[in-house]
C-alpha cells in the first residue's frame, strides 16, 4: 500500500538516539524507494495498455519536449564557456584547434548527462514529487487504492518509462547544443574553422563516450522519477509537507545522481 | 455487514479508539458524531483498511478486513465506494473520466457502456451537464456529487461518507443529505456517514452512533438520540442549538 499511516515514535532521548533514528530512517526510505522501483519493473507488462501508452506520451511530451528550451540555452552556453576556457589556455601553445576534442568529450561523458540529470530533478522531479504529494494530501492516492487501482501502475509506470527514454535522447541533444556552442566560441572568438572543429571533435570522441553517457542520462532518468515519486508519496502534514517533499526530491536526486555518475564512470574508465 | 470488535487504535500516543465494539447492519445508515479529534474519520478509515487496528478487528461481510491482503484485500474493498471529504477527484481528469476511471481500470466494460451507465450515475447526483468540466471548474458541492457518482458506479453494497457536508452552505448541505437519502432507497446500499453536523445525520440516519474520548458513547435511532440523557450527547446536542426537550420531527428531504 502507498497509502501509509501516521507515524507515532516518542521523542529521542539524547543525540545519540537522534542520530541513530536518522541513519535508520535513511536507509529504511531507501529500501522503500528501491521497493518502489521493483513494483513499477514488476508492471512494466503493462506498458502496451492503451491508457499506459497514452500517459507514457504525455508524460515525455511533459517532461522531455518542454525541458527543451532550458536545455538548449544550458547546454549550449555550458559548450561556450568550455571552449573559450579551454582555447585561452591551449592558444598559449597554438593548440586552440583542440577545443573540439575537449567540448565534444567532456560534454559526451560528463557534462551532458549531468546538466541533463540536474536540469530534469529540479524540473521535472519536483513537478512530480509536488503532485504526488497534493494527491496524498487530497486523499486522491487513498482514493485509488480504495478503488483498487495501484498508483505505482497508474501514476509512476508511466513517468518512469517517460524519463528512462528521454533523460538520454536529452542528454544526446545537450551534448550537440554544448558541441555547437563550442563551436561559435571557436570560430568567433578563437579563429577556429568549423570543418577543422567538427574534424578535431570526432577523432578524439569515441563510441564508448556515448554510449556510456547515454547509459548514465538513462539511470540519471530511473533515480529522477523514483526519488520523486517515493518522496510525493511519504508527504505528510499537507501544503508544509508537500514544500518538504520537493525540497527533498531536488536535493536527493542531485546527491544520488553525482555519487551514482561517478560509480559508473569508474566502472566504464578505470 | 461491519463489525468492530475490540478496536484499539492510538496516534500521536492518545488512544483514537479505545476498544470499540460496533455493528453496522445491512441496508441501514448509521452516522457517526461527535466532536472533532474523537476518532470517527479514523474509524471509517478502519473499515476499508487505510489503517490497521493496534488490537481488535474489523469484520467485513464476516471477512476480516483488518488482516486481508493482497487479492482478498482488493475483493473486499471491492464492496465499497468512498466518498471523501474533497471528493478526491483527479484534477487532470474531466468529470466524466473521474467517474469512468473504476470501470476503465477495473473491468472489461466497453465504452458504450461505460459511457451509459456513467452518464446515469451523473444523472442522479445531478451533473449530467457538467461532464466536460475538471474539478478546478466545478464548487465544493459539485466536486462532492462527481466523488458521489464515481464512488457508486461500480454499484457498491457499502458506501461510505467522510464529512459529505463539512465546507459546504446550507443548501448544498440538504442536498447532499437528500442524495445519500436517495441512494440508500434507490440502490438499497449500506451506508456509513461521519460527520459532526447534527441537522444532516438527524436527517439521513437510520440510527447514530456517538463518539467520544475513543468509545461509543450512544448508540440510537434518531427519535431516541434526541432524547438521550448521556452527558457527551446532551452537550453535542446543545452546541448544535438543537433542543433536547419537547418533541422532535425528522426533515423530510
Amino acid at each position: 500500500m502507498i497509502t501509509r499511516e501516521p507515524e507515532d515514535f516518542p521523542p529521542p532521548r539524547n543525540w545519540v538516539a537522534n542520530f541513530g533514528r536518522k541513519v535508520l530512517f535513511t536507509f529504511r526510505n531507501a529500501g522503500r524507494a528501491i521497493l518502489l522501483l521493483t513494483e513499477a519493473v514488476a508492471n512494466l507488462r503493462f506498458i502496451f495498455s492503451p491508457r499506459t501508452r497514452r500517459e507514457i506520451i504525455l508524460q515525455m511530451f511533459v517532461g522531455g519536449i518542454k525541458s527543451l528550451g532550458v536545455i538548449t540555452v544550458v547546454a549550449g552556453f555550458t559548450g561556450m564557456i568550455l571552449a573559450l576556457q579551454t582555447g585561452i589556455e591551449l592558444r598559449k601553445f597554438g593548440q586552440e584547434v583542440n577545443i573540439g576534442a575537449a567540448v565534444m568529450v567532456s560534454m559526451l561523458r560528463e557534462m551532458g548527462p549531468f546538466m541533463t540529470g540536474l536540469i530534469m530533478a529540479a524540473s521535472v522531479g519536483s513537478a512530480y514529487a509536488a503532485q504526488m504529494g497534493t494527491m496524498v494530501v487530497s486523499e486522491e492516492i487513498a482514493a485509488l487504492e480504495i478503488m483498487s487501482i495501484n498508483p505505482v501502475r497508474f501514476l509512476v509506470l508511466p513517468r518512469l518509462v517517460a524519463l528512462a527514454v528521454m533523460t538520454p535522447l536529452l542528454s544526446f541533444y545537450s551534448c550537440m547544443m554544448g558541441v555547437l556552442g563550442g563551436a561559435l566560441v571557436g570560430k568567433t572568438q578563437l579563429g577556429v574553422a568549423w570543418v577543422a572543429y567538427w574534424q578535431n571533435a570526432t577523432r578524439y570522441a569515441d563510441a564508448k563516450d556515448l554510449y556510456v553517457g547515454v547509459f548514465k542520462a538513462f539511470i540519471f532518468g530511473i533515480i529522477i522519477t523514483i526519488v520523486a515519486c517515493h518522496q510525493g508519496f511519504s508527504t505528510t502534514q499537507g501544503a508544509v509537507g508537500v514544500g518538504n517533499a520537493t525540497r527533498r526530491t531536488v536535493i536527493l536526486s542531485f546527491l544520488t545522481i553525482l555519487i551514482v555518475g561517478y560509480f559508473i564512470t569508474r566502472f566504464f574508465y578505470v | 455487514m461491519i463489525r468492530f470488535e475490540q478496536v484499539t487504535k492510538t496516534l500521536g500516543g492518545r488512544k483514537v479508539l479505545d476498544g470499540i465494539d460496533l455493528e453496522i447492519r445491512e441496508g441501514e445508515t448509521l452516522a457517526i458524531v461527535g466532536p472533532s479529534g474523537t476518532g470517527k474519520s479514523v474509524s471509517l478509515k478502519h473499515m476499508v483498511r487505510l489503517m490497521t487496528p493496534d488490537a481488535g478487528r474489523v469484520l467485513v461481510g464476516g471477512e476480516a478486513i483488518s488482516e486481508a491482503t493482497g487479492r482478498d484485500l482488493e475483493r473486499l474493498r471491492e464492496k465499497f465506494g468512498v466518498l471523501f471529504q474533497g471528493g478526491a477527484l483527479l484534477e487532470w481528469l474531466n468529470v466524466f473520466e473521474n467517474v469512468a476511471l473504476p470501470l476503465r481500470e477495473k473491468t472489461q466494460t466497453g465504452e458504450d457502456e461505460i459511457t451509459e451507465r456513467v452518464r446515469e450515475k451523473l444523472r442522479l447526483v445531478g451533473l449530467e451537464k457538467d461532464e466536460l468540466k475538471h474539478p478546478s471548474e466545478i464548487s465544493g458541492g459539485m466536486r462532492k456529487r462527481a466523488g458521489l457518482a464515481r464512488a457508486i458506479i461500480r454499484n457498491p453494497e457499502i458506501i461510505l461518507y467522510d464529512e459529505p457536508t463539512s465546507g459546504l452552505d446550507p443548501v448544498s448541505s440538504r442536498t447532499i443529505d437528500a442524495l445519500i437519502e436517495d441512494m440508500r432507497q434507490k440502490l438499497t446500499v449500506t451506508s456509513v456517514v461521519v460527520t459532526h453536523d447534527l441537522h444532516s445525520a438527524l436527517s439521513i440516519a437510520t440510527r447514530i452512533a456517538m463518539l467520544s474520548e475513543g468509545r461509543i458513547v450512544e448508540l440510537a435511532t434518531p427519535e431516541d438520540f434526541i432524547k438521550s440523557k448521556t452527558e457527551a450527547v446532551v452537550r453535542f446536542l446543545e452546541a448544535q442549538y438543537i433542543t433536547t426537550r419537547g418533541s422532535w420531527e425528522k426533515h423530510t428531504l
